[in-house]
C-alpha cells in the first residue's frame, strides 16, 4: 500500500503532506500528555515491531501479496496519538532508507496509513468494545474487525487521491473497485495478525494493552491470579 | 523507573520482532502487494518515477554488495528494525521528558505535582 513517486501528481501529493504534517503534530502533542514510563518503550517497541512485520508479505490471491499496516494494532496497543506516530516513524524509516513508499507521498501514505488507519481502526475497535462483552474474546473480536476495517479505509484513501490527482488514465471507478475489493482481502490478513499480537499481549501482560485498561483492573486477567 | 518485568518483555519483544525482520522475512511473498498490483492491471503502475534513494545501500530492503539473499534481506531487517526502535524510541522517550517538565514547572500548583508520587 506504499505509494511510490509518480502516482499521484504534486498538488495532491503537498496538500496530503499538510494534512500528515497537522495530523503529526497534534499526535506529538497529544502523546507528550499521555507517554509515561512504561508507554514509552512499549511505544518504540511498537513501532520496531510493526516495521518488522510489515516486512512479511502474504499471499492473497493469485500473484498478489499483502502485509499488517498496523495501524488498528499500534492503537489498541499504546493509544490512537501514539500509534499514529509510530506508524509515521516506520513510514519515514521505510520511505528514506529502503526506498518503500516515496518520498514526495510520505504525505500520501502517512495519510492513509498512520491517520486514516489509525483513526478509522481506533473508532471501530471503541464502538465494538462498547457493544461487546468486556473480556478476552471481546477485546480480540473488536481487534479483529477493527483492522480489517482500518486496512480498507486506508485503501480508500489512496482512492481519493488518485480521484484527485492520480497519472494514471483508469477510471476512478475501475480503481476503486480493485482497491477496495483486494483490501478487503488484505483485510482479513491484518485481522488475523492483529487478534494474534493482541491475544499475545494480552496473555502475558494485559496491563500493557491500552485498548484493554480496564479488563487489566479485574481479578480475572491480572497477572497474579495465573491459573485464568 | 523500568522494573524487571517491564524489560524482560521489551527485549523478549525486540528479539521477536528481529527474528522475523531477520529470519522469517525471507519467506515473505515476493508477489505485488495489493497497491501494486491493481497498479499493474489497470495501467498506471508506469506512472511511478524514479525513488529518490532508488539506489541507497538498502534500497528495497537488500543490503547493496551483499549477494547472498537470504542474508541481504536478513541484514536490511535487522537494520530496519535497529533504526526504527531508536528513532521511535527516541521520540518518546522524548516526548515523555517534556511531559515530566511540563509538570514539574507548569502552571499547577506544587500540591498537584505531589499527587503524582515516584515522578
Amino acid at each position: 500500500m506504499h505509494i511510490p513517486d509518480g502516482f499521484i501528481n504534486g498538488g495532491t501529493s503537498a496538500g496530503a503532506g499538510v494534512i500528515a504534517a497537522g495530523g503529526v503534530a497534534v499526535s506529538l502533542r497529544r502523546s507528550a500528555d499521555v507517554l509515561d514510563d512504561k508507554s514509552a518503550p512499549l511505544a518504540g517497541l511498537v513501532a520496531a515491531f510493526i516495521f518488522a512485520v510489515q516486512m512479511l508479505n502474504f499471499p492473497v490471491a493469485s500473484g498478489t501479496s499483502g502485509h499488517l499496516l498496523g495501524g488498528a494494532l499500534a492503537a489498541i496497543l499504546v493509544g490512537p496519538w501514539v500509534a499514529a506516530l509510530c506508524i509515521s516513524v516506520v513510514l519515514l524509516v521505510q520511505g528514506l532508507v529502503f526506498a518503500d513508499g516515496g518520498l514526495s507521498a510520505l504525505g500520501l501514505n502517512i495519510t492513509n496509513m498512520a491517520i486514516i488507519g489509525v483513526g478509522v481502526g481506533y473508532a471501530v475497535f471503541t464502538v465494538l468494545r462498547r457493544m461487546l462483552p468486556a473480556n478476552r474474546s471481546g477485546v480480540l473480536a473488536a481487534s479483529a474487525v477493527s483492522a480489517a476495517v482500518s486496512v480498507v479505509a486506508a485503501s480508500a484513501g489512496f482512492v481519493v487521491q488518485y480521484a484527485i490527482g492520480g497519472a494514471g488514465s483508469a477510471s476512478v471507478g475501475t480503481v476503486t473497485a480493485a482497491m477496495l475489493g483486494v483490501h478487503t482481502l488484505i483485510g482479513v490478513g491484518e485481522a488475523v495478525i492483529t487478534a494474534l499480537t493482541v491475544g499475545a499481549v494480552l496473555s502475558v501482560r494485559p496491563d500493557l494493552v491500552y485498548g484493554a485498561r480496564d479488563l487489566a483492573a479485574t481479578p480475572l486477567l491480572a497477572p497474579s491470579s495465573g491459573a485464568l | 523507573m523500568m522494573d524487571r518485568k517491564q524489560l524482560t518483555f521489551l527485549l523478549v519483544g525486540l528479539a521477536v520482532a528481529l527474528v522475523l525482520a531477520g529470519i522469517v522475512s525471507f519467506y515473505a511473498s515476493s508477489s505485488p502487494d495489493g497497491l501494486e498490483k491493481v497498479a499493474e492491471d489497470k495501467g498506471f503502475i508506469d506512472t511511478a518515477t524514479q525513488h529518490a534513494t532508488g539506489d541507497g545501500p538498502l534500497a528495497d530492503y537488500g543490503v547493496s554488495g551483499v549477494d547472498n539473499e537470504r542474508l541481504s534481506g536478513g541484514l536490511a531487517g535487522v537494520i530496519g528494525v535497529g533504526l526504527t526502535v531508536v528513532i521511535a524510541g527516541g521520540l518518546f522517550l522524548g516526548l515523555r521528558a517534556v511531559r515530566r517538565r511540563t509538570e514539574a514547572g507548569g502552571d499547577r500548583p506544587p500540591t498537584a505535582v505531589g499527587g503524582a508520587p515516584g515522578r
